[in-house]
């Protein structure tokens, strides 16, 4: 009962929060996509894109921003980010450029250069983004984030040694 | 040996792309194999590089096809090429031993972090060892850091491994706010963070204010990082409290690599001679290593943990190596890279063969371990043959590298330093001999259960492998002597010449 109290007091901030939370996200992407004309790029990208999700945690309660983004998809977000960015270095070498230089991606260096910064400003915008709400899990619950709770042995194996 | 250029950034590429592949397995066996391979291919490419090094030809790569002091380099001499053959070896082997070891040490569901870790730490370290970027140096450090603290605390000891990691964390990155501090001050008085570049311009702006700070600033964050006499707090509980893989695979690589920068920022980048002759960087040096072998060495006699032995006689080791260091003549610089090369081995093995008893018998306090040669004979007879070589018995690397330590410190007239490179080593004997001696004469509890049986074999080979290679740069030292006589000249060339034209610069 005071769960649902506590839900009810918090409407406007509720409703509020649901009005900005597509604005942030848009304006994620516009620092994202838009970071090699203007102000911006991947690392504030990702946070900004982050933030959204802490707010929701922070409002909404974490457990139910857990069912949004779950903590598995974010441990394969994380890495494909920074598999993205490695990656795209792995595909100039194999063009045959030195790693990470983008000219050799297209046919045009000026374009490969911009299509390389894209992608691995992606690939950091990604794994920020993960890395953030991950960190926000992990202060926020205390259950482990990694997703030990579907191995109830370990926790018991965990506690037994401390 | 076949050679590549690209090779180079390979061997940064391929544990930094393995390492989130672990995590999207999340499957012990499926890292550990990732972990496996890409390190196998790391050690080929390593060879394939030191092999093309050793020939004469400096490695130079520019990374995203920028020049030199614009981008990043990557640049890679004999120092480099022999330190980042070992590092990946040692890597390798201790990563063989740990799919064993961590199965008691770390709880299943966090086994792909662990590899993950690891192939990031290893990612950093030898990204400090490549890179010819100063900045990149510290960011390299910083992922290497970053991922041994996380190694660190994922010891068995939870409670003890938590503390260990997050004091090493703290003065860690004491050390490395002190480096980049340095670095800053460098580039703002020279404008440029390559290394060769620095070298270059450095001369022209020597007796300012900036380059003395930076000079300092860089100096006592390696202290902190290399473990040096009085900084060296957080090394003896990072070691014991550890997994045992990590503490084996830390104690040859982590402040080996830290050395590394140390021989890279004064032998080559500020120049021997103003390292040495003008700012007296040897009269700080020498005093603290020779105190710090010593007094180390006896504090190792009074422990009771094994490990705990082995730690304070790795603080004693990089006494060793500094003491070589701080005579800034050819032959000390030849015999400091001969003892970071085989105490590498030597510490390496020594810790696995710990975490073997560990293995078997849970602990490592001497007091409980009476007569466990008779159980355990293969893990004994390692950590007796590697337990000789850190004494410096004959036949044994640690022979070699002590030998030339002494004779480089009658060469530089340091009499009294060579007789106190042999006592201490008598201290060796001691704790060395005290640990043997309860392995093999004590009779007590641990006989007892004789059920106990020796290792298993996937943990004996790599200790093995270790004991075999230390022996054989034993017999044959010419093999790591003439390695490190190629490093250590090529250092020594590599400095611009600049002893003329600078005053006192105080």
């Amino acid at each position: 009962m005071l769960k649902r109290n506590v839900q009810q007091r918090h409407r406007v901030v509720q409703v509020i929060t649901k009005f900005l939370i597509p604005m942030i996200l848009l304006f994620a992407f516009y620092v994202q996509f838009h970071g090699d004309f203007g102000a911006g790029g991947g690392f504030q990208a990702g946070v900004v894109f982050a933030s959204v999700f802490i707010l929701h945690g922070l409002i909404f309660g974490e457990a139910r921003t857990r069912l949004v983004l779950t903590p598995n998809t974010l441990r394969v977000l994380m890495s494909l980010g920074l598999l993205l960015y490695a990656g795209t270095g792995v595909v100039s070498l194999l063009l045959g450029g030195n790693y990470l230089n983008y000219s050799v991606l297209l046919s045009n260096p000026v374009s490969g250069q911009h299509w390389g910064i894209f992608v691995v400003e992606l690939g950091v915008g990604i794994t920020v983004a993960a890395v953030m709400v991950s960190l926000f899990y992990c202060f926020s619950s205390k259950r482990n984030f990694v997703g030990h709770i579907s191995h109830p042995i370990d926790e018991n194996e965990l506690n037994s040694d401390g | 040996m076949l050679f590549n250029n690209h090779f180079s950034v390979l061997l940064i590429v391929l544990p930094l792309m393995a390492a989130p592949i672990c995590v999207i397995l999340r499957n012990p066996k499926a890292s550990w194999l990732v972990a496996l391979i890409s390190n196998l291919i790391i050690v080929l490419l390593s060879l394939s590089l030191l092999s093309h090094v050793l020939n004469g030809n400096v490695v130079r790569y520019e990374l995203g096809g920028w020049a030199a002091p614009t981008g990043i380099e990557y640049y890679i001499d004999g120092i480099n090429a022999v330190l980042i053959s070992i590092v990946s070896i040692i890597s390798l082997v201790t990563l063989i031993y740990s799919k064993q070891s961590i199965r008691k040490e770390i709880a299943t569901p966090r086994h792909y972090l662990f590899y993950a870790g690891w192939l990031l730490c290893l990612t950093g370290l030898l990204g400090i060892l490549i890179t010819g970027d100063a900045f990149n140096v510290f960011v390299f450090l910083e992922i290497s850091s970053l991922s041994m603290y996380m190694l660190i605390a994922l010891g068995s000891e939870r409670r003890q491994a938590l503390v260990a990691s997050f004091r090493y964390l703290i003065l860690g990155s004491i050390g490395a706010s002190f480096i980049l501090l340095g670095i800053g001050f460098l580039y703002a008085a020279t404008g440029t963070l390559n290394m060769s570049d620095i070298a270059e311009r450095l001369p022209l702006v020597n007796n300012s204010r900036t380059v003395i700070v930076g000079f300092s600033f860089i100096t006592i964050g390696l202290f902190i990082k290399t473990a040096m006499f009085p900084v060296f707090s957080w090394l003896p509980n990072a070691y014991q409290f550890a997994p045992s893989a990590v503490s084996a695979f830390l104690a040859g690589t982590a402040t080996k690599v830290s050395l590394y920068i140390f021989l890279r920022f004064f032998y080559h980048i500020f120049g021997t001679d103003y390292s040495f002759g003008n700012l007296l960087l040897g009269d700080v040096l020498l005093p603290l290593a020779v105190i710090g072998f010593f007094v180390m060495s006896v504090v190792a006699i009074f422990q009771t943990d094994i490990r705990r032995v082995l730690a304070y006689s790795s603080i004693a080791q990089i006494g060793y190596i500094f003491a070589a260091i701080s005579m800034a003549t050819e032959q000390g610089l030849t015999a400091g890279i001969i003892h970071i090369i085989n105490h590498a081995f030597i510490k390496t093995a020594l810790f696995i063969s710990v975490g073997c008893i560990l293995y078997r018998y849970g602990t490592a306090n001497i007091n409980q371990l009476n007569g466990i040669i008779k159980t355990m004979p293969w893990t004994c007879a390692a950590f007796i043959v590697a337990g000789f070589s850190l004494i410096g018995v004959p036949l044994t690397a640690g022979f070699v590298s002590k030998w030339y330590l002494v004779s480089a410190a009658i060469d530089s007239g340091w009499w009294l330093i060579a007789v106190m490179i042999l006592t201490s080593s008598l201290m060796a004997i001691i704790y060395i001999g005290r640990i043997v001696e309860v392995f093999c004469f004590k009779t007590g509890d641990a006989t007892n259960s004789l059920k106990v049986k020796e290792a298993p074999f996937s943990m004996l080979l790599p200790l093995w492998f270790l004991i075999i290679v230390s022996v054989y740069t034993g017999i044959n030292g010419d093999v790591v002597v003439d390695m490190a006589k190629f490093s250590a000249t090529q250092l020594l060339d590599s400095l611009p010449s600049l002893s003329n034209s600078i005053g006192n610069p105080l």
